[in-house]
Formats: C-alpha cells, structure tokens, sequence
C-alpha cells in the first residue's frame, strides 16, 4: 500500500499532477452549476414580480 | 443546425442530454483512475512518472477541443448572428483556459521530474501558454463592452484571428527542435504508445470530454440566464 502511494518515489510529482487535475475540474463544475442555478432562479424570481405590478417596488425594481 | 439555434429548444435537448453526460463522467474517470493508477504499467524510461500522462495528455486535448469550440461558435456568431453562439464562444472560454491550466501545471509537475526543468521556452510550451492569453484575453474582451452585441464581435474576430494557433501548437514538435516529445498517439503512420497505455489514457480523455460537455451546457444556461435577466430588466423599467 505506502509503496503505491511511494509511486517509485516519483509521488511528490504524480499526486500533485492528480490533485490540480480534478481540483480545477471540480471547481470549474461547481462554478458552472452555480451561476446556472442562481441566474435562473434570479430569472423566474424577476419574472413572478414583473407579472404584479405592486410587488415591483418592493422588489427594488426601478419604476418611472 | 438552424433548428437547435433556438434557445430554448436547444436548452432542452441539452437539460436530456446533462444526467448522461454527468454519468459519462464518472464512470469514465473513475475507470480510467483505476487503470492509469493501479493496472497500467510503469514506462521504461520514464518510470512511475508516466501516470502523469493520464491527466496531462487530455487536458491538452481538451485546451486544443475548447478552442476549436471557441472559434467555430464566434465563427457562426459573426456569420449568422445568432444570441446562441455567442453564448456558446463565451462558454467556451473559461473552460478552455481550465483545461490549459492543468496542462501547463501538470506538464511542469512531469517536465521537473523528467527533463529537470519545470519549464522551458520551447515551441511547445510557448504556443500553449500563448493559447491560455488568448483565452484569458477572449474572457476580458467580451466582457468589456456595455453592449453585449459588440463585446461578442470583438471576441469572436480574437477568437478567429487566434486559430492560427492551432496548427502551431500540434505541429511544433515536428517544426521546431522541442524538449517536449513529439505525438505518440494522434499521428501518420499510427498510434506508438502501448494498448496498456492507451486504454487508460482513451478512458480519462473521454471523461475530461463528458466534464467539458457538461460545464459547457451549465455555463451556456448561467449565460442565458444572465441575458434574460437583463431583458427583464430593462422590460420592467420600460413598463
């Protein structure tokens, strides 16, 4: 098992490699899924108050 | 084609297509790991440090496949106009640039070992590092513009302007004299590298390519999201 993790004493190397690899796809899928979820959630929110013109203002949206 | 250009069409077909994609993933990288780590065979030459390859090798592929992306989305985006494309080359940037990264960081992390060198100005190494600016710059221009129209012109002419990278980048170890080793996989005459090698290698590069697909698809919607949100907006205040 150690000599697994050893990697013929190359592990200072490999691991590394590994973990900048899945570390910067993990983090590119969780910001992805991230802004989706909020711009949409944003999107459906605006849309609900834009239908009733007396919740607009408590929305904070700018009306004339 | 022109029928996917609608959004909200091709937002459906991509929302079925998203759970296959994600499953892809997994399983995909999770047997490559199994293979690349455990039931592959150390190089010859290069020793336990070959696994590096697993990782180094299709983030590559995908820092070349993003731009490809990038420049034929801004390419139909300046010939047909379409909102879609233009949200598909915005996509298209960051995560090329990712992939770009963990190429260049893994490389460094192999180059040291290998070669006694993080890094080198070699042909390779410099094209490459030029296409993460292009990206980075892509990201910049785009969003530089109060109208999104104009940003998504100026991007996408960088974004065509750029492709002249492409062929430098997969062709420099073949022009150039580079401490970077020549293509052992996607060349004339066929692939050099041994089936063990390979099996694990095809293995990760479609699992980068199913993690491309789906951040590519969540960041189209992040993008569209955003788009109407400024509609909305400016509808409201209008109202």
């Amino acid at each position: 098992m150690s000599e697994f993790f050893a990697m013929g004493g190359y592990a200072g190397f490999i691991w590394p490699s590994y973990a900048v690899a899945f570390g910067v796809m993990a983090g590119l899928l969780l910001w992805a899924w991230r802004t989706a979820r909020q711009g949409e959630a944003e999107v459906e929110h605006l849309r609900a108050v834009g239908l009733d013109p007396r919740r607009r203002q408590d929305a904070g949206v700018d009306v004339p | 084609m022109h029928r996917f250009a609608n959004p909200t069409r091709f937002l459906r077909l991509a929302n079925a297509l998203l759970p296959w994609l994600a499953a892809a993933a997994v399983l995909l990288l999770g047997s490559g790991l199994w293979l690349g780590l455990l039931r592959s065979p150390a190089d010859y030459q290069q020793g336990e440090t070959v696994r590096i390859m697993y990782v180094h090798v299709p983030a590559a592929w995908m820092a070349m496949a993003g731009y490809t992306t990038l420049a034929l989305s801004s390419l139909a985006f300046l010939v047909w106009k379409h909102p879609l494309a233009d949200l598909a080359a915005r996509a298209a940037s960051p995560i090329g640039a990712s992939f770009t990264a963990i190429a260049l960081v893994t490389g460094a992390l192999w180059g040291q070992p290998m070669w006694g060198t993080w890094w080198v100005w070699d042909a390779r190494l410099t094209s490459v590092l030029v296409l993460l600016f292009l990206y980075l710059g892509h990201m910049a221009l785009t969003n530089a513009f109060d109208d999104p129209e104009r940003g998504g012109r100026a991007g996408a002419v960088l974004a065509l302007v750029g492709v002249v990278n492409l062929p430098i980048i997969k062709f420099s170890v073949d022009w150039w004299n580079t401490l970077h080793q020549p293509a052992s996989v996607l060349r004339l005459g066929g692939s050099t590298i041994d089936p063990a090698m390979m099996k694990p290698l095809f293995l990760m590069a479609g699992g980068y390519l199913a993690v491309f697909g789906v951040a590519l698809i969540l960041r189209i919607r992040a993008l569209y999201a955003e788009r109407r949100l400024r509609q909305l907006r400016l509808s409201l205040t209008d109202a």
